[in-house]
């Protein structure tokens, strides 16, 4: 399995996310230019991925136009290696994911 | 041997028990059923209480400020501590002290203060880098992590480890290096901190678990201080060794926790649950899993009390601890198997505790020392220290 998260991208639309199943996972959201949340569908979520997904389609606090999923049901351990990775890459999260407390997350340097 | 309970231990029990019925799985409704961690603020407030109660930093020796408890008592709060759904690899989410590396104990003085006591105190967290891709069971011959000699002050470290947990947060951590030949003389114990240049978290290893994880490291040309040797040149493994036999009792009592919880909740099931117009607990074929689930516990207890008290004793247990490892590990996957199929479909769904345990417990069977590797510490001691 890649470090990176490497599915396709695909349009944000109603039509797409209903194509998405309900499994557990990781996602992420972006645009043309950069990921701006990596995201997970633990088992709280209702419908998994797609449940997460749909849910940003009423929440217009960041502007994205695309999205990846991973199904995985080690999703704690693949959303925070994602997080590490681009923490790695980029030397700071996405935009979006304000949730998360740099100070308690892992230091990953995949090369 | 009487395994009975004296007055002190009884109330050390009924505490702990208190403890997880009325703190931590009440916690657990609102937690994913993965997690292995609380906020920041919640553990807080149970570290205050387990602290209140004397009761943490289970395993800092006294003179460290731990409390002073010894093996048999430990195995009993080990078991009581894991029974609820994180239970087996957060026991009480740590609530009584983290996972401390206990070799550190056997630091310089210089040593402890730069390294030991910031641990202690909670201040830094440290990992535990022995095993590699070349094996983790024997690493007295498996270790190819190399270590040169760089004038009088310095050592060069490369290599890869393998399965190492949480070297992705910590502060520092012991590496385990070739310095010398083949075998255990030849191992040395490295204390290493995480922003050298040349020390490399590489990845994330997943595995069954989905809480804790393992990683792996990539060591490339990195400079360690001569004073960073824990004990002497060639005593890496010696220091390795002798932890790892004390600590695998309690692991394995940990096995025992989620064993007795899962089969208290199959009973319980069996008395509630109708099938064709009579309770589970009716047929004999749910019967006979109750018992086996009944005797594989009470043998598994006996042995890991047995080592416990052998250690408490000053006698040899490395063959006990090695047998309480394996039956407790086994017994336990066996038990927590028939409690879930004594729940049927609502046994592997993630709203009850059965699935998480069925995946951590199978690791159980491979994690410190596989049951096979067990049986050959166990035939060793049989046969002669001819066998290899």
């Amino acid at each position: 399995m890649p470090i990176r998260l490497e599915k396709p991208w695909i349009d944000f639309s109603s039509a797409n996310l209903g194509g998405i199943a309900c499994h557990l996972g990781v996602y992420q959201l972006g645009t043309e230019e950069e990921i701006v949340y990596i995201g997970v569908a633990d088992a709280r979520s209702r419908f998994g991925l797609k449940g997460e997904l749909e849910s940003w389609s009423n929440d217009f606090s960041l502007k994205f136009d695309r999205f990846r999923i991973e199904i995985n049901m080690a999703y704690r351990t693949r959303h925070l290696e994602l997080l590490q990775v681009f923490y790695s890459d980029y030397g700071r999260l996405p935009v979006g994911n304000l949730d998360v407390d740099v100070s308690s997350l892992g230091q990953l340097r995949p090369g | 041997m009487d395994f009975t309970l004296n007055e002190e231990q009884t109330m050390i029990v009924d505490m702990i028990r208190k403890f997880v019925q009325q703190e931590i799985i009440p916690l657990e409704v609102n937690l994913d059923p993965d997690a292995d961690e609380l906020d920041t603020d919640t553990l807080s407030r149970l570290v205050d209480k387990t602290k209140k109660m004397g009761l943490y930093g289970l395993d800092t020796p006294s003179e460290y400020g731990g409390p002073d408890i010894d093996m048999v008592t430990r195995v009993l709060i080990a078991i009581e501590c894991s029974q609820h759904r994180a239970g087996l690899y957060s026991p009480c989410y740590y609530a009584f002290g983290g996972a401390r590396q206990a070799q550190l104990f056997e630091a310089t003085d210089v040593q402890k203060e730069k390294y030991l006591y910031p641990m202690l105190r909670g201040e830094k967290r440290v990992f535990f880098a022995l095993s590699e891709p070349s094996g983790g069971s024997d690493p007295a011959r498996s270790i190819q992590t190399r270590a040169t000699r760089d004038g009088n002050d310095h050592w060069v470290l490369n290599g890869t480890k393998l399965w190492i947990s949480g070297a992705d947060r910590a502060d520092y951590g012991l590496v385990f290096a070739r310095t010398g030949g083949a075998g255990r003389a030849g191992v040395t114990a490295f204390i290493v901190e995480t922003d050298w240049p040349g020390f490399n978290v590489s990845r994330v290893v997943h595995t069954l678990r989905s809480a804790k994880y393992a990683t792996e490291i990539h060591i490339d040309n990195l400079r360690v201080p001569h004073e960073n040797i824990l004990g002497e040149e060639g005593g890496g493994f010696a220091i390795a060794n002798d932890r790892l036999a004390r600590q695998r009792v309690p692991y394995a009592a940990e096995c025992l926790g989620v064993a007795i919880k899962a089969h208290q909740m199959a009973v319980e099931y069996s008395k509630i649950r109708e099938t064709f117009g009579a309770p589970l607990s009716s047929r004999q074929g749910i019967q006979w899993m109750l018992v086996e689930n009944e005797i594989d516990i009470r043998s598994a207890k006996l042995l890991v009390l047995d080592a416990a008290a052998k250690c408490d004793n000053g006698q040899p247990f490395r063959t006990e601890s090695a047998i309480a490892k394996l039956v407790c590990a086994e017994n336990g996957f066996k038990v927590v198997d028939r409690s879930m199929q004594i729940h049927g479909g609502l046994g592997v769904a993630k709203d009850l505790p059965f699935e998480r345990w069925f995946r951590e417990m199978r690791i159980r069977r491979v994690g410190e020392g596989p049951s096979e590797v067990q049986k050959h510490v166990i035939a060793r001691d049989i046969i002669g220290s001819g066998l290899r």
